[in-house]
């Protein structure tokens, strides 16, 4: 497989009139068309075989499955934004590292799932947002956290299971929440943060036509290839199309769900197909190059915002981790591992910015340097706040703490403080 | 925070000296209503007062509810705010919880409460997890209701009582409400407060009568209800069960014993005032319930009291529940599955030997 090449970005003419010949369902065949006219039955497309010998489809394709250049993303990248999806990719890589060294000295627990590799995806969808935008995401959530402006810091108290953390050290790795910067979840079952993604969406409808606000926030629910065979993925793509509701579904295909390869799994791999039957365009974008996602996001976010409805966006991507922490990774071909290693997105934007001469190397070094610091600092602010203490125990479970009920004594049980110390009895 | 203690008109029997006289009744107004009109005037009261409540479910909309709880309000506020699902419990239950998340207030209808087996998953993890995963800042203020309760050979699917598989979720309160008073007052309070309550109504319970204020009440959630103040034996129940109590209660009456009956409306969690207060001066207790055996609201309600008011007890809990049976088709067997007032009547003069 040809290594990443600066010229396969540059789309020659614009992505949006490629698109808007996907975007209506009617026209999902043309694609498949092109994808047999570039020469190749998708299931041998590649050079990559799996361990039993089965060919592996790797989607690397552009946006079109041809290889006509689309448009010019060149003109949509300035230097401050090269140098924001960057920083933003080299955040997300960095504190990944770090937990993983955190969680080898003790520092963190349970089930830690890394992001390493999938970062285009992160950087190329949310820092296209607004803070009033949401972003729901899985227990693979550190970077959304992040991309979304959650403080490294408040997270990795949240990962050291501190008071201080954005969750205040009750929802650990697999649950990032922050009011503030619009984030909800952090899922620990896969799918079940897509109908509370689609129920934010559903808001923001609701508010712009009930309420009459000027409302036009956008969702953008993050997923893998794993839970598109899950009911609750099909129950929302139905519901989002039927009320059109401002949504962009995005699949991180990975190609695994732990030890589960993608085509093992599923009868009909390519995910991006599954949105047409549901009248939702489907799109496959290179979730290894951080400018054709953001192109694709762009115009995804821009068709919520009006109002036109969900978009489904399979990002191909790879995690060079393994599922998490605790996961030995042996099933994947070491192969496979270096073809996308050597698509590495931090790298890839890296050279590109370098060789059209967008930012400079020392300006990319201060950032890397700077967030070194960041991440750095991140760990001692964790390392050195306070465990929660017991009187936490019993907060936050209810909103109204009157639910936990009126006690013999006729008063409610949270305004007795010998209760409220985090008895087990209720 | 004081209390007070509130005597309600029920609409079964009632005690001969009870300070609730008929002439008091006729002293306030009100108006007449069904129950299912009455959740239906709680429901409507509160949409009117607030934009934000909306009601999502299955053929809620044009069909108007399929108890005819949510008729009229289609036509009234708009397909968005009374929304139509496609037959996706689980998702649009998680549709609910994320609207809520984000400022809305939905009214979330299980067409029978055993749909939502379905949405357990919504209901466990999200919906009583996400405000302590999220450290408080994410709340929930759904209502999730529907009819459930074992009713006229129904089958066993459509006979389900899942308070029993939901009292264990954190972060979640549970009321039944058994009278068109209570049913306006719980929907209105549970729809107003900010944690998610699971309203639980019953199949069989939407064609009773009453006569409520006209006046706008709102009752509390977490309080039970006094139905008949005795001195012989506490009886608690809820739901259907205080009818079939309140029919024993009048044989019972004419054998000379003098229950105190207390329908305990809120399921989770338990009023241990109320019920504390009436352990206190009878010293028995007995608990009918619709609920299986196993793991039911009694089993949970037994243990509660033997924590608390132990020293007070002259005998042990009775605890009369459905059998651990799917609901049976046959109307016979289906009789013998829950608690008939004959049985109540037995398991009284027992208790008071």
């Amino acid at each position: 497989m040809s290594s990443f090449s600066a010229l396969k970005i540059l789309p020659s003419h614009p992505i949006a009139g490629e698109y808007r010949r996907h975007s209506s369902p009617f026209h999902a065949a043309p694609a498949s068309r092109l994808l047999r006219s570039s020469g190749a039955n998708y299931l041998s497309s590649t050079s990559s075989v799996t361990a039993a010998g089965r060919p592996v489809r790797v989607l690397s394709a552009n946006v079109v499955s041809n290889e006509k250049q689309i448009g010019s993303a060149l003109a949509a990248i300035t230097s401050k934004e090269a140098l924001d999806l960057y920083e933003d990719m080299v955040l997300g890589r960095s504190f990944e590292d770090m937990c993983a060294q955190m969680y080898y000295r003790g520092k963190m627990f349970g089930f830690v799932h890394l992001y390493n590799g999938q970062e285009a995806v992160s950087t190329g969808f949310i820092r296209l947002l607004t803070a009033r935008d949401t972003v729901v995401s899985t227990y693979r959530d550190h970077v959304h956290a992040l991309s979304k402006g959650v403080p490294a810091r408040a997270v990795m108290a949240e990962l050291f299971g501190k008071t201080t953390g954005c969750c205040r050290g009750q929802g650990g790795s697999m649950h990032m929440f922050s009011r503030e910067h619009n984030l909800i979840g952090g899922f620990a079952f896969i799918g079940e943060g897509i109908p509370v993604a689609t129920g934010a969406a559903f808001s923001s409808k609701y508010r712009r036509e009930v309420l009459k606000e000027n409302c036009d926030d956008v969702t953008i629910a993050f997923f893998g290839d794993g839970t598109c065979n899950n009911g609750q993925f099909f129950e929302c793509l139905n519901m989002a199309a039927l009320w059109k509701l401002p949504i962009v579904f995005v699949v991180e295909n990975n190609l695994w769900a732990i030890g589960m390869s993608h085509f093992r799994a599923t009868s009909d791999p390519e995910i991006w197909k599954k949105g047409p039957p549901f009248g939702i365009p489907g799109v496959h974008v290179d979730g290894m190059d951080v400018l054709k996602v953001r192109e694709v996001a762009k115009d995804a976010v821009a068709r919520a915002r009006r109002g036109d409805g969900p978009t489904l966006v399979e990002c191909e991507t790879y995690r060079f981790r393994g599922h998490s922490l605790a996961d030995p990774d042996e099933l994947r071909n070491p192969d496979e591992k270096a073809r996308y290693s050597s698509r590495d997105p931090i790298a890839t934007l890296k050279k590109y910015v370098l060789e059209h001469n967008l930012v400079s190397e020392s300006e990319l070094k201060a950032i890397d340097k700077k967030i070194d610091e960041l991440v750095e600092e991140a760990v001692e602010f964790a390392d050195s706040s306070p465990a929660p203490p017991r009187s936490q125990l019993l907060e936050n479970v209810f909103a109204d703490p009157k639910g936990f009920g009126i006690g013999p004594d006729g008063k409610y049980r949270c305004e007795d403080p010998g209760f409220t110390q985090g008895t087990a009895q209720v | 925070m004081p209390r007070r203690a509130k005597l309600i008109p029920n609409a079964v029997a009632a005690k001969a000296d009870t300070t609730t006289t008929a002439s008091s009744a006729d002293s306030k107004p009100g108006h007449e209503l069904l129950l299912f009109e009455a959740l239906r005037e709680g429901l409507e009261e509160e949409m009117e007062r607030d934009p934000r409540v909306c009601v999502i479910g299955e053929d809620v909309g044009h069909y108007g509810g399929s108890y005819k709880v949510t008729k009229g309000l289609a036509t009234k506020f708009g397909d968005l705010r009374v929304l139509d699902t496609p037959i996706a419990e689980n998702s649009f239950t998680g549709m609910g919880i994320g609207a809520s998340m984000t400022g809305l207030r939905p009214v979330i209808e299980g067409m029978n409460m055993g749909f939502l087996l379905l949405a357990f998953n919504q209901i466990s993890n999200n919906c009583g997890m996400l405000h302590y995963t999220s450290g408080g800042q994410f709340t929930i203020p759904v209502v999730i209701r529907g009819p459930g309760g074992v009713g006229r050979q129904l089958g066993a699917e459509h006979s389900q009582r899942l308070e029993s598989y939901f009292q264990s979720i954190p972060g979640l309160q549970m009321v039944a409400c058994s009278t068109p008073c209570n049913a306006k007052g719980l929907m209105k309070a549970a729809i107003r407060s900010d944690n998610p309550v699971v309203l639980f109504e019953h199949v069989l319970l939407y064609n009773l009568k009453e006569r409520i204020p006209d006046e706008d009440y709102v009752l509390c959630l977490e309080e039970a209800e006094m139905v008949r103040p005795g001195e012989h034996v506490t009886i608690l129940t809820y739901s259907r069960m205080r009818y079939h109590v309140m029919q024993a209660a009048k044989a019972l009456i004419n054998k000379g014993y003098d229950p105190e009956v207390i329908d305990i409306r809120s399921l989770k969690p338990f009023d241990l005032c109320t019920i504390g207060n009436s352990i206190k001066k009878t010293h028995r207790v007995l608990i009918v319930e619709e609920c299986m055996r196993t793991g039911g609201i009694g089993a949970s309600l037994r243990a509660a009291i033997i924590d608390n008011f132990w020293d007070y007890l002259d005998a042990p809990i009775m605890c009369l529940s459905s059998q651990d049976v799917p609901t049976p088709y046959a109307g016979t067997l289906e009789e013998w599955t829950v608690v008939q007032p004959a049985q109540i009547v037995a398991a009284v003069e027992q208790l008071c030997k």
